[in-house]
């Protein structure tokens, strides 16, 4: 019989509450009493409030024991370790816990589970069983299953992912290209960061069915560079896989980094990085399905959405269609973020309303005073006050809530917040990030944080507000891109639900 | 992280000729551009703390582009610096996840106990100012060097910069 496994996430946000100290004290603790045991580095569940959070195998499946500091690694091996003694950071079987009973993970299915690195582990968990799918029944039969899937497109915009796919497989030409947006900027947002550390052959599994689909053999990810973790476990993951033959001639995958430009996650400014030139959209059309990459017929697709496509290929589109509501198909990984209590990744299927999210699941506040402005999809998204937390999520009725979906964060916010300066903030972080190419969101920015500066201070806050609109008004309808054009979802929200804050 | 060593022409040619190189290999024609550029800045600023000035006329032959083109784009992206930093750098998160759990509370703090403001570099640290790290739930985060903090306070912000100064000495 081999030595048990004991199970430690090496996830960046893991690490960051010292998951490395415990691993170590782990190994030193079993080595000193003679226990022989076989250390697995994993990705997270996501419980980030129980991190480090350590498992071991038992009859039953995972036992849990978190948030464990190096100090209680003594005790937990008192009470038995790593056979599942009582102890009491014990938290019982990890599946059997609300948090991951009440999720359906389809994209997330293996993250916190395997070894991120083991093409053992992955194959043993059903992976790269969609691409063989894909093999066997040919490209036609890929697009088909994607457009019945539902899926759309998970970095923000919503776009059928089988549409896109299906341009790029009819537009002419001898190369192709699948770029994968990792470029995961918004505030509130890990959900791609954590695939990537967690299950990182998902992502490549997913780029080389799309690259089947489309007839590409060259992908490329572009990944943030605030992500050094995430960077390092791809990098070994693309190495793996060329070894393995995964990779190779056939479809191979350049890795990028970015260069901490927030705007590089527009989908034209990140080709445009991708090229060489500093990151200023380009006008559309023509669309990157056309006209790409080095002119290249190109798909430009979140890590979420290609990381679903496995799943969707193992179990056909239909599968994944059946969960979700009206035109929001599938399951969303969304990120629970800022002062909440119960933080981390929830991945489940439309419909589920931010209420649930962030007070039945979250459990409110962690400051545990009372809640009073949630925002949703990033620093581009709306501000809602609690009286709109019964929005669900999807992307149509968070858009007919004023707000938009995004990438599917939301940050909490307790009644500390001064909502006037969140609005001057999202006209600041707009002028930081703008590219400079279009002038309602070059100097609209700047002139905003003036204006609400104004405001604050008391001079004509009426008439101040007024230009205020009228400013988001022509940065909403004149901007080249979602930067510009979506600032005003922020800064008019925070006005409108919450105006109180708007004066001296 | 380690001294970073002095300039060297042979050193940074080398540098660009594997990045174009690479570039070549994957993209083939495609390549011909700029699209090593990135990745060049990337390898320079790894190697010397910093894409120096005298850098550039380099980076601008090795990809048959213009001085402008290169200086345009060093200056474009937040992450590439001109000169370099301190031995260490602090990359506080100051977007709105880590703002609802109290990052400007931390950020005052610096300046005003630490006489560290963000672009502002004091005793072997330089302190900048980064717009999320993915870890908004255990905000606020800092990047040190490539190291991921969590849930930053006044009080670990003095024991951190205690800690670089006593490893420092």
């Amino acid at each position: 019989m081999s030595a048990p496994r004991v199970y430690v996430p090496a996830d960046a946000a893991a690490l960051s509450v010292g998951a490395d100290a415990v691993a170590a004290a782990i190994a030193a603790a079993a080595q000193a009493r003679g226990i022989e045991i076989q250390l697995v580095r994993t990705g997270t569940r996501g419980m980030l409030w129980l991190e480090p959070l350590v498992e071991v195998d038992t009859a039953d499946g995972r036992v849990g024991y978190g948030p464990v500091n190096p100090a209680d690694v003594a005790s937990l091996f008192d009470a038995g370790f790593p056979d599942a003694g009582a102890h009491p950071l014990g938290l019982g079987r990890i599946d059997a816990l609300p948090w991951m009973a009440r999720q359906q993970r389809l994209s997330f299915e293996r993250v916190g589970v395997i070894d991120p690195l083991s093409l053992v582990d992955y194959r043993a968990h059903g992976g790269l069983a969609g691409l063989q799918h894909a093999r066997d029944t040919g490209a036609d039969a890929v697009l088909q299953q994607i457009i019945d899937s539902g899926l759309r497109g998970r970095g923000g915009a919503g776009f059928p992912a089988g549409i896109k796919w299906r341009t790029v497989a009819q537009a002419p030409g001898p190369r192709k290209y699948i770029v994968c947006n990792a470029d995961e900027g918004d505030s509130g947002t890990f959900a791609d960061r954590m695939l990537i550390e967690g299950d990182p052959f998902a992502l490549i599994e997913g780029m080389a069915i799309a690259g089947l689909a489309v007839g590409a053999d060259r992908g490329v990810v572009y990944l943030r560079s605030e992500y050094p973790q995430a960077i390092a476990v791809l990098r070994r993951a693309l190495a793996l896989a060329r070894a393995d033959g995964l990779l190779g001639a056939h479809f191979d995958i350049d890795l990028r980094v970015g260069a901490g430009a927030y705007i590089c996650g527009e989908e034209t400014s990140l080709l445009e990085s991708l090229e060489g030139r500093r990151g200023q959209v380009r006008a559309k059309p023509p669309l990157p399905a056309h006209h790409g990459l080095f002119g290249r017929p190109t798909v430009v697709n979140n890590v979420l959405t290609l990381t679903a496509v496995p799943w969707i290929l193992r179990h056909g589109g239909k599968a994944y269609a059946d969960f979700g509501c009206g035109r929001s198909r599938g399951s969303m990984p969304v990120q629970l973020a800022g002062n909440v209590r119960h933080g981390g990744l929830f991945e489940c299927a439309f419909g589920i309303t931010l209420r649930e999210l962030v007070v039945d699941i979250g459990g409110g506040t962690a400051s545990g005073r009372p809640l009073r402005a949630v925002q949703v999809g990033g620093p581009l998204g709306a501000y809602f006050p609690e009286s709109l937390l019964d929005t669900p999520l999807d992307y149509e009725a968070m858009a007919a809530a004023g707000g938009l979906l995004g990438h599917a964060g939301i940050v909490v916010f307790d009644d500390s917040v001064d909502m006037a300066a969140q609005a001057r903030f999202a006209f600041e972080f707009c002028a930081l990030e703008s590219c400079g190419k279009c002038t309602p969101c070059r100097i609209g920015s700047t002139r905003g944080a003036e204006t609400l500066a104004k405001v604050s201070r008391g001079i004509a806050p009426e008439a101040n507000l007024k230009v205020v609109e009228d400013l988001c008004t022509v940065m909403t309808d004149a901007s080249l891109c979602a930067l510009g054009g979506l600032t005003a979802l922020p800064v008019m929200s925070a006005i409108r639900h919450f105006r109180e804050d708007f004066g001296p | 992280m380690a001294d970073t060593p002095e300039f060297d022409v042979r050193v940074a040619d080398a540098l660009i000729a594997a990045e174009i190189a690479a570039a070549r290999d994957f993209y083939g024609e495609d390549a011909n551009g700029a699209t090593a550029l990135l990745p060049i800045l990337h390898a320079l600023q790894a190697r010397f703390g910093c894409v120096p000035a005298e850098a550039v006329p380099l980076v601008a032959e090795g990809l048959n582009v213009s001085r402008a083109d290169v200086r345009g784009v060093l200056s474009f992206y937040h992450d590439f610096r001109e000169a370099p930093a301190a031995r260490h750098v602090l990359k506080l998160c100051r977007a709105e996840a880590c703002q609802a759990r109290g990052c400007e509370r931390v950020a005052a703090h610096l300046a005003s106990a630490h006489g560290l403001r963000p672009g502002q570099t004091r005793d072997e640290l330089t302190l900048e100012n980064v717009y999320c790290l993915g870890n908004c739930t255990l905000g606020p985060a800092a990047l040190l060097d490539e190291r991921l903090l969590a849930n930053l306070d006044e009080s670990a912000v003095d024991a951190l910069i205690l800690g670089l100064k006593e490893s420092g000495s």
